[in-house]
């Protein structure tokens, strides 16, 4: 049974991740790879998408499904359009970084729109406290830049 | 490919580069590159155009420097000079020579951060340009892979290693000239070698710039490895969180596949050594070697236990041979200059030098390269450059979540494996953080049960329940509700943890505790005693915050 996934017209995305499948030549032990490959086309790994992979390289739906959420870096929600993660490496927490997740909660970001949260070590530990914003990196941030950026955006 | 293209690959570059009257090089590693390099870098490059110097002035990448906290860092090549925390607005004094307005952030090699360091692993950085491999040929590289295939025999190289007495650089420090041995001894027909760039700890980026400004070195490193032991196959496991050093990686293997380094008939000999990279996702566990082999096999990188280890049975039940990015970028140095030379340098139990990533609150920031054994001091004083006024020194971290720390007393410890295991903190894989009398030692204890508890694996009890007991009662102490049995308590479970753990994630967690516990104990009773912070860095219950 072949749940279909939602797509967009002269959306490739499919051809792309059976090309990378191809690649590994459907080989179970490059589970982890092919994961990656789709979250970075469809931005989130959704059941039917773990289905499609889990059938294309011949494993259990559970063997799937175990190593995805095994690992942090797989989202199985899809992103919201505004994130930061504050570094909470030893030197930005050091350096204050408990005090900059406050800061954003107190701006009351919209749940909808924005995914706040503590990161892991990002190694720009020069810079500390850094927080990543939208995907760019701020260094050196205080509580009121950091509300600032957050309000701003909305 | 074979021994006369590689010189005359590198003499033509050499060549090349000396038709230039200087050549810029901008740090194009992730500290920077956060701090605005990238636009620096454009800068620079706009200016060298319509100044007309294109054929006077080349401008490129290169790893990094060093100098993290005043980055964004550059370098001349023709007045050796580092220049930190540029702007795009420096670009023309840079490029057109008038470089008086630049001389306060100008720094010579004599200055203190760089002439107390012995850059060897670092040794290209602000030379060569990570996404060319002439330019890492140019300057030696693949000179001993060349030897490695066509000159030694599989057991001289081992022997070689062994005599430099080239110790494991991820942390614990197991002598890597043995670790080769048992893998080339394995009668397997099949062996890997396989690179541990998971480097997880927080506070730790010195694997991560090694292959983001040198990747041709940690290649040819396992390459070598791959020789001596007997292996076809190289893997390349990194983190998912440092893309960048993943897409050097990934140039640097094509560079070299395609000049004949790796792949088929290295060197136009009969020998095969192919690398694939394998990118995690995401789990701290999976720097322990066992969770390592698991995830690159495509599993759950949960631990299996030892023994049997690695080299007798790895990936997919084979030998395997496992070492660090740092160790293996070791091993080109070794048979250039030779096993005896090697062990000349640093200390006699723990020879070579180390990559430490510097953190905290110190003067000066960034990656440092020193012999093993340096003194604590002279790393953190001459270096670094003290701690800023105004700020008084209380402790060192090393080693993460899985290390300890180094009290004021013991400033003139030298930095090797052993003296820092017998004060109970360990080298680690070379996060170097320091802390000054603002810090409470209790919630720094805490802050890294919270990391072990939240990437415990869950394969283990003593690990999985264990940190969560654990950072319950820390957490209580950094509020002053906890009694004071809790703190004999916690001393129980670390016993519990060291003792049972299935991995070196639990066996290592109460390390921090342990450590801080045997040093600053009385911190600990102030909390519980007094309900007072002697950092005055926690918020204690009685105040209305927690009321």
């Amino acid at each position: 049974m072949r749940e279909a996934i939602p797509q967009p017209s002269g959306d490739d995305r499919e051809k792309l991740l059976e090309r990378a499948m191809a690649r590994h030549n459907y080989a179970g032990d490059s589970l982890i790879e092919i994961l990656h490959t789709a979250q970075q086309l469809y931005g989130y790994l959704s059941p039917p998408l773990l289905k499609t992979v889990a059938r294309r390289l011949k494993l259990p739906p559970s063997r799937v499904l175990g190593v995805a959420t095994f690992y942090h870096l797989f989202r199985f929600t899809p992103p919201k359009p505004h994130s930061a993660a504050v570094c909470m490496g030893t030197a930005c927490y050091a350096a204050g970084a408990p005090e900059l997740i406050e800061a954003i909660e107190q701006c009351h970001p919209d749940p909808a729109t924005w995914s706040i949260g503590a990161g892991r070590c990002l190694g720009s530990c020069g810079l500390a406290p850094v927080v990543v914003c939208d995907g760019r990196a701020m260094s050196r941030v205080t509580p009121s830049q950091l509300e600032a950026r957050v309000r701003t955006t909305g | 490919m074979n021994s006369e293209s590689l010189h005359t690959i590198a003499a033509a570059e050499r060549d090349r580069q000396t038709k230039f009257k200087d050549r810029i090089m901008c740090c194009t590693v992730a500290g920077c590159l956060s701090a605005g390099g990238a636009a620096v870098r454009a800068a620079i490059e706009h200016e060298v155009e319509a100044a007309g110097k294109t054929g006077e002035i080349e401008v490129r990448g290169t790893g990094c420097m060093g100098l993290c906290c005043r980055g964004p860092l550059v370098r001349s090549s023709a007045s050796d000079t580092i220049y930190v925390e540029l702007t795009p607005n420096d670009a023309p004094a840079l490029v057109r020579g008038e470089r008086g307005s630049l001389e306060s952030r100008a720094m010579k090699p004599d200055h203190p951060f760089y002439a107390g360091q012995r850059r060897m692993i670092l040794g290209n950085s602000g030379h060569a340009d990570p996404e060319r491999i002439e330019e890492y040929i140019a300057r030696g590289g693949y000179r001993s892979l060349l030897r490695a295939v066509t000159e030694l025999e599989s057991e001289e190289i081992v022997a070689e290693v062994k005599e430099s007495g080239l110790r494991g650089r991820g942390g614990a420090g197991y002598p890597s000239g043995l670790k080769w041995e048992l893998v080339a001894r394995n009668p397997s027909p099949i062996r890997y070698v396989v690179c541990n760039a998971d480097e997880g700890d927080p506070g730790a980026f010195m694997n991560r710039s090694v292959l983001e400004g040198d990747p041709h070195r940690v290649l040819e490193g396992m390459a070598i490895a791959g020789r001596a032991v007997g292996a076809q196959q190289g893997y390349i496991y990194a983190r998912g969180e440092s893309p960048l050093a993943v897409e050097r990686v990934k140039t640097a293997i094509d560079q070299a596949r395609r000049e004949g380094l790796l792949g088929g008939r290295v060197l136009d000999t009969n020998f095969h050594f192919q690398i694939d990279v394998r990118i995690g996702a995401g789990a701290y566990v999976c720097g322990e070697e066992t969770a390592l082999l698991k995830s690159i096999e495509g599993k759950r990188g949960q631990p299996v236990p030892r023994p049997p280890y690695p080299p007798e049975s790895g990936l997919w039940g084979r030998p395997t041979l496992i070492n660090n990015v740092e160790t293996f970028a070791n091993v080109p140095i070794i048979l250039e200059h030779g096993g005896e030379w090697f062990a000349s340098i640093g200390a006699r139990s723990s020879p070579g030098t180390k990559v430490f990533a510097l953190a905290g609150r110190t003067v000066r920031t960034g990656l440092i390269e020193v012999p093993i054994g340096t003194p604590l001091r002279t790393i953190l004083f001459d270096l670094g450059g003290g701690v800023p006024e105004g700020y008084e020194f209380k402790a060192a971290q090393t080693g993460g979540p899985a290390g300890g720390c180094i009290p004021s007393q013991y400033l003139d410890l030298p930095m090797d494996y052993d003296s820092l295991n017998r004060i109970g903190a360990m080298m680690g894989s070379g996060g170097l953080i320091v802390m000054d009398t603002s810090s409470c030692m209790v919630d720094l204890a805490r802050f890294f049960m919270e990391f072990c508890m939240d990437e415990s694996c869950g394969k283990c009890i003593p690990c999985r329940a264990g940190t969560v007991q654990m950072h319950g009662i820390l957490s209580r102490l950094t509020r002053g509700e906890a009694k004071e049995a809790e703190i004999a308590l916690l001393e129980e479970l670390s016993g519990l943890l060291k003792e049972t753990s299935l991995c070196g994630l639990g066996l290592a967690a109460p390390n921090p505790v342990l450590s801080t516990l045997r040093h600053f104990r009385s911190e600990y009773e102030a909390h519980v005693r007094e309900h007072r912070c002697p950092a005055g860095h926690c918020r204690m219950a009685s105040a209305e915050v927690f009321a």
